[in-house]
């Protein structure tokens, strides 16, 4: 078969061709993928409140409560149960002071107001530097560690600027959004914890009411 | 022996980090792990060799006008299939990747594969090509990411060799980037002079 000559019908024709297979082939794929993927953002997020929570036995991503920061910005908390007593409050919050970008991160509660633990679940900070956040505020040394502390009492802020906080060595930026994300945390974990008591098992919500999820 | 030959000239003669000096994009800014590297290396093969096949089927139906679009459209379905792939089954490794899967569309070895070498050749040797000249990529990348994560880091894919503190940042960052592949080029340059 020779090959087509570039007339004005045979580009359009084969070009149009080859667009709408292309669709065709993309429609097909993203209706097959889009399940996993909201999957594995679940997943995702479900992981990081079993990091930051003591262990529970209730869904948390199903008890989800949307709500906003004093400053505004878009929040969601979520409760962990053992058998109906509350042991901790997973929050999800953001911080845009970030050294390259939005930092997003999850921290965890415990009933009284304590850090239990915290998760970074987005980050754009400087490799070697700014991403260390990821353990250096668990690592127990010096004053680096933020677990165990409570923020109503304790100055979260980075020892640089009179907080009991040590920054990331070379960080600073990262820490203080690190720190200004751990706060906002805080202050909707006192927004919500009045309503978090415990509840019993009948009043659990089930499981199955899955249609409350909503995707970001 | 043909055969081995065309996939030998991708990873050899033509390797398109080393040799032909293309891509260095995505090559510079995703090699921070050897992970990394690898990954990088494995999804740009995935669209290579699938995009090389494809046009090389469809070289008598495109006219020669309209052929830089009709491969981008056919690279792009390619990418974006992967980019889903991806999103859905390993998330860790789409995220640390992040913008540079999509940016394979642009990637200047694709195009320049499918415009050198399968729009002349059969599919299975344009298959096979892509094929070589991914290993290539692929291997260049693991290579710089392994170099940069043991010295910036002091992992090996992830397994830790010496303690992080005794690290050197600066390979992990941009700079060290252009220093190692600066360094691995003259390695390699020397190796080719001598054989």
């Amino acid at each position: 078969m020779k090959k087509l000559q570039s007339s004005l019908t045979n580009m359009v024709l084969s070009l149009g061709i080859i667009a709408i297979a292309a669709a065709a082939l993309l429609a097909w794929m993203n209706r097959l993928t889009e399940d996993p993927i909201r999957q594995a953002e679940l997943a995702k997020q479900e992981n990081a409140i079993k990091e930051v929570s003591p262990a529970f036995t209730n869904s948390p991503v199903a008890e989800e409560i949307l709500t906003r920061s004093a400053d505004g910005e878009s929040a969601a908390c979520y409760p962990a149960r053992d058998n109906g007593r509350l042991v901790g409050v997973a929050v999800k919050t953001v911080s845009h002071k970030g050294f390259n970008g939005d930092i997003e991160l999850m921290v965890g509660f415990t009933p009284e107001g304590k850090i239990y633990n915290y998760s970074v679940l987005k980050q754009g900070e400087t490799p070697g530097l700014g991403t260390r956040m990821v353990d250096w505020f668990k690592t127990d040394k010096n004053r680096q560690s933020i677990v165990g502390m409570t923020p109503a009492r304790d100055n979260m802020t980075v020892s640089k600027d009179g907080g009991d906080v040590d920054a990331i060595t070379s960080a600073t930026i990262s820490s203080r959004a690190f720190l200004d994300a751990v706060n906002r945390a805080y202050g909707v974990f006192q927004q919500v914890s009045a309503q978090l008591g415990d509840v019993t098992a009948a009043e659990t919500v089930p499981a199955d009411t899955t249609a409350l999820v909503t995707n970001e | 022996m043909k055969k081995l030959g065309i996939i030998l000239n991708g990873l050899v003669n033509e390797n398109p980090t080393f040799v032909l000096m293309l891509g260095m994009c995505p090559t510079l800014a995703t090699t921070t792990s050897a992970v990394n590297g690898l990954g990088m290396g494995l999804a740009t093969m995935f669209v290579l060799i699938c995009s090389n096949l494809v046009i090389s089927l469809l070289k008598k139906l495109i006219p020669d006008n309209v052929r830089i679009p009709s491969y981008i459209v056919v690279i792009a379905t390619f990418v974006t299939l992967l980019e889903m792939v991806m999103k859905a089954y390993v998330p860790a490794l789409y995220e640390s990747l992040g913008l540079f899967i999509p940016l394979i569309v642009v990637n200047c070895i694709v195009l320049g594969r499918a415009e050198s070498f399968a729009s002349k050749h059969s599919p299975f040797d344009s298959m096979l090509d892509g094929l070589g000249i991914g290993l290539g990529f692929t291997f260049a990348l693991t290579l710089l990411g392994m170099v940069r994560e043991l010295l910036g880091a002091g992992t090996f894919f992830g397994l830790t060799v010496f303690p992080d503190s005794y690290g050197i940042l600066i390979f992990v960052l941009a700079p060290g980037a252009f220093i190692t592949l600066a360094y691995l080029l003259a390695i390699i340059n020397k190796i080719r002079k001598v054989s």
